[in-house]
């Protein structure tokens, strides 16, 4: 992990702390290979129920323990106002405009490795290091790379996609090249008190909310006909934004025959379109629009050139060919037809072990339509 | 660089012989006072020798004095426990925007309640005066609560003015006394308060002892039921070494409050001149006469108060800003803001509170690390 030719006694490293497993390891593992680890928790949201209990508190708790069991000092700062302004604002307008977005995505490259890292920068720390899986590797000419974890099954360069030279060369994942359960397994034996907590799932603000009365709370539910790609009504829908491409649960369409499945939506006339069989024809496409590339080793690409990715988290995968333009978009085309292709979401590109980077997905292209440029 | 502690309006290393005074009672006098054999005797002899010395520092008689476990809970008492026993009067309250929380969150749950509470506002030097008062006092009104001297700006209010004028009104009137306490003369002989507060770990005591004044003849409805102890006005087992802690710790702090105050004066103008010299560009919040001289509050331009405590941390320097939230993280003081209504000048203000053990040497060494501080703030990687 020897990045710079500093001593790690020498070397200042902050480590984001959740409160969570990975992140007291992370915290365990530096301060065991001597580095100046301290450990400073992040408030990005105000959950406070009416009861005045906040999980925030509960998990600063837990970072207080850990950094006490491991005698490291610990702090917290709060980013809710920059939290807000980027991670919540984009996730309400994206689901304005029709799409899903990755708030996960955004969070990473505007706060955890933008506010954070320059936070920790300012305290006169040398890198930054969380509990992410991933790697990161320094290349001969000096240009950092950013490879998958070990663990291909807990691999998270998919939310990492957005991140730039700047950033990932003041960065450490020290879970990278660790299976998991190797995870659990040191925070037991270092009986950190964070070894059995559960992981956390969904997305950090919702928590274990119901989603929908989350977004309600915030948006405008506009209900509206849920309608067959001919046309026929088939029923009403809550709310466009309730719904993501290839969901079947919630739809309440009965009727014999094959299960109903969201396939499209019609932000004009307000319709969710539906359609019967996992594997219908309107779920199916041959390619995708995507903007915003960004290319974590800065070199930016024309030529059109073959590569893996992802289209959505832990997904398998999937032989793509990539059109590269010179805007920073590109049209990514599918060896196979993808289902349930997300705008919003990302699509990010590997080469073997490498994550080349990653962009915001427009547009599918159903399998079938021209190709229009 | 040896560690510079200056947070005492948070909390004071415990004096050596509020030390002794409370090993003696924890190792010799274990009873509990209510109990009626020799060993409870022993208890309680110590007790009221405890509450004699602390009655004695304000000039109070021993019975007045209700001992509590924190200054939270003595202006809980105080406030709530006066509107309860007097809410037949009236139902209204008036206090200031810079008083502590115990006294500003009490004041709230009491609106929730059905009270009504006027919150004066104060002036650039966080001070209330008493013709706000006297405007604010309505036929309904039943206490006046206004503290004494400011934790977070130091500013001492004028304390008499405000009691006289709450007195001629007839209005009962609480001061928290907890930050003025061993550092400004409290008398209450001569300043005519209903109730005052005053704390242990502020003037090298320890944590967990408090006491609330209680001028005879004032009914309170206990905040806490149980046995009789306190005169039914704080039922459970008295804290004994804790009070003997605290009276022993309170007796040195009247007895040199004098030159206790001189020592902080001279710390705080070296300091500043410190400051001066190193050419860091600051304004001292807070007024220019009538403050503790034990705490200074600074605002440095342009500072985010959250990394710039850390990096004084990460210095070996204790110093503090606002008040500590959920989650550790900082929000900017609410006296602060009262007195500028400007946020930017409260997130970037650091308090600073000096005590008994600091030395010159170790304001020229704040100044210098501040100095070092702000020149790198500035880095910015985006």
């Amino acid at each position: 992990m020897e990045k710079n030719n500093k001593r790690p006694a020498d070397t200042k490293v902050v480590v984001g702390m959740s409160g969570g497993v990975d992140s007291s390891v992370t915290a365990a593992l530096l301060k065991d290979e001597g580095y100046d680890v301290i450990g400073i928790f992040m408030k990005n949201w105000d959950d406070t129920d009416e009861n005045g209990v906040c999980t925030a508190t509960e998990d600063y708790d837990d970072v207080i323990t850990v950094c006490n069991q491991l005698d490291i000092p610990y702090y917290a700062v709060n980013f809710e106002k920059k939290y807000w302004d980027t991670v919540f604002t984009y996730f309400l307008d994206e689901y304005q405009a029709g799409r899903t977005p990755n708030p996960d995505i955004v969070c990473n490259k505007e706060i955890k490795f933008k506010a954070f890292l320059q936070h920790a920068m300012t305290l006169g720390a040398d890198y930054v290091a969380t509990g992410h899986y991933a790697q990161v590797r320094t290349e001969e000419d000096g240009t950092v790379s950013m490879l998958r974890g070990v663990d291909w099954n807990k691999d998270q360069t998919y939310f990492l996609n957005q991140l730039s030279q700047n950033q990932l060369s003041r960065v450490m994942f020290p879970l990278g090249a660790l299976e998991k359960q190797d995870v659990r397994r040191i925070a037991r034996e270092k009986d950190l008190s964070t070894a059995e907590k559960k992981d956390s799932t969904g997305i950090c603000f919702i928590g274990e909310r119901n989603f929908k009365e989350f977004l309600k709370s915030y948006l405008p539910a506009q209900p509206g006909n849920m309608v067959t790609p001919d046309g026929t009504v088939k029923g009403t829908h809550e709310g466009l934004m309730y719904y993501t491409l290839g969901q079947r649960q919630g739809l309440g369409i009965g009727g014999p025959g094959e299960p109903w499945f969201v396939i499209g939506k019609n932000l004009q006339d307000n319709e969710l379109v539906v359609g019967q069989g996992y594997h219908h024809d309107g779920l199916y496409s041959e390619g995708l629009y995507a903007s915003g590339f960004n290319w974590i080793d800065h070199i930016d690409r024309t030529e059109a050139f073959t590569s893996t990715a992802k289209f959505r988290y832990r997904q398998p995968d999937q032989e793509v060919t990539v059109y590269p333009k010179a805007d920073g978009s590109a049209y990514v085309a599918f060896h196979e037809p993808q289902r349930a292709i997300t705008p919003g979401q990302a699509v990010v590109l590997y080469d073997g072990d490498v994550c080349l980077g990653g962009a915001t997905i427009e547009e599918a292209v159903k399998t079938g339509e021209s190709v229009g440029s | 660089m040896s560690a510079i502690y200056v947070d005492h309006a948070a909390a004071t290393p415990v004096s050596a012989e509020a030390a002794a005074a409370m090993m003696d009672v924890l190792q010799s006098d274990f009873g509990n006072p209510s109990s009626i054999h020799a060993h409870g005797r022993q208890a309680r002899k110590q007790l009221d020798e405890a509450r004699r010395k602390l009655a004695a520092t304000i000039h109070a008689a021993p019975e007045e004095l209700v001992l509590t476990s924190s200054g939270t809970e003595a202006d809980n008492l105080a406030v709530t426990g006066y509107a309860h026993a007097h809410q037949h009067r009236g139902n209204h309250i008036v206090t200031s925007a810079v008083e502590h929380h115990a006294v500003l969150h009490t004041c709230r749950k009491l609106e929730k309640e059905g009270f009504d509470v006027t919150y004066l506002p104060v002036d650039e030097e966080g001070r209330v005066h008493a013709e706000q008062v006297k405007e604010a006092v309505t036929e309904q009104t039943i206490l006046i609560t206004i503290m004494h001297g400011n934790n977070e700006a130091g500013t001492v209010q004028p304390i008499h003015d405000i009691a006289a004028a709450a007195a001629e009104a007839g209005i009962a009137f609480h001061t928290d006394a907890v930050q003025s306490y061993g550092v400004e003369k409290l008398d209450v002989q001569e300043l005519p308060v209903t109730m005052l507060t005053a704390s242990s770990h502020k003037i090298n005591g320890p944590k967990g002892a408090a006491f609330l004044y209680v001028r005879k003849g004032t009914s309170l409805t206990p905040g806490v039921t149980g046995g009789e102890q306190e005169r039914k006005r704080r039922a459970g087992t008295e804290n004994v070494p804790a009070a003997a802690g605290f009276a022993a710790a309170a007796e040195a702090a009247v007895t040199d409050r004098q030159s206790r105050r001189e020592h902080a004066e001279a710390l705080r103008s070296c300091f500043l001149a410190c400051l001066k010299e190193h050419e860091v560009s600051f304004t001292v919040n807070g007024p220019k006469d009538h403050y503790l001289p034990y705490i200074v509050n600074i605002y440095f331009p342009g500072i985010e108060v959250e990394s710039f405590l850390v990096r004084l941390d990460m210095e070996g320097i204790s110093a503090s800003s606002g008040s500590a939230c959920t989650a550790g993280s900082v929000e900017p003081s609410h006296v602060l803001q009262a007195m500028y209504q400007d946020d930017k000048r409260a997130e970037a203000s650091v308090r600073f509170s000096f005590g008994t053990e600091n030395t010159i040497q170790e304001m020229h060494q704040l100044a210098a690390v501040i100095k070092k501080i702000t020149d790198s703030m500035t880095m910015d990687i985006f």
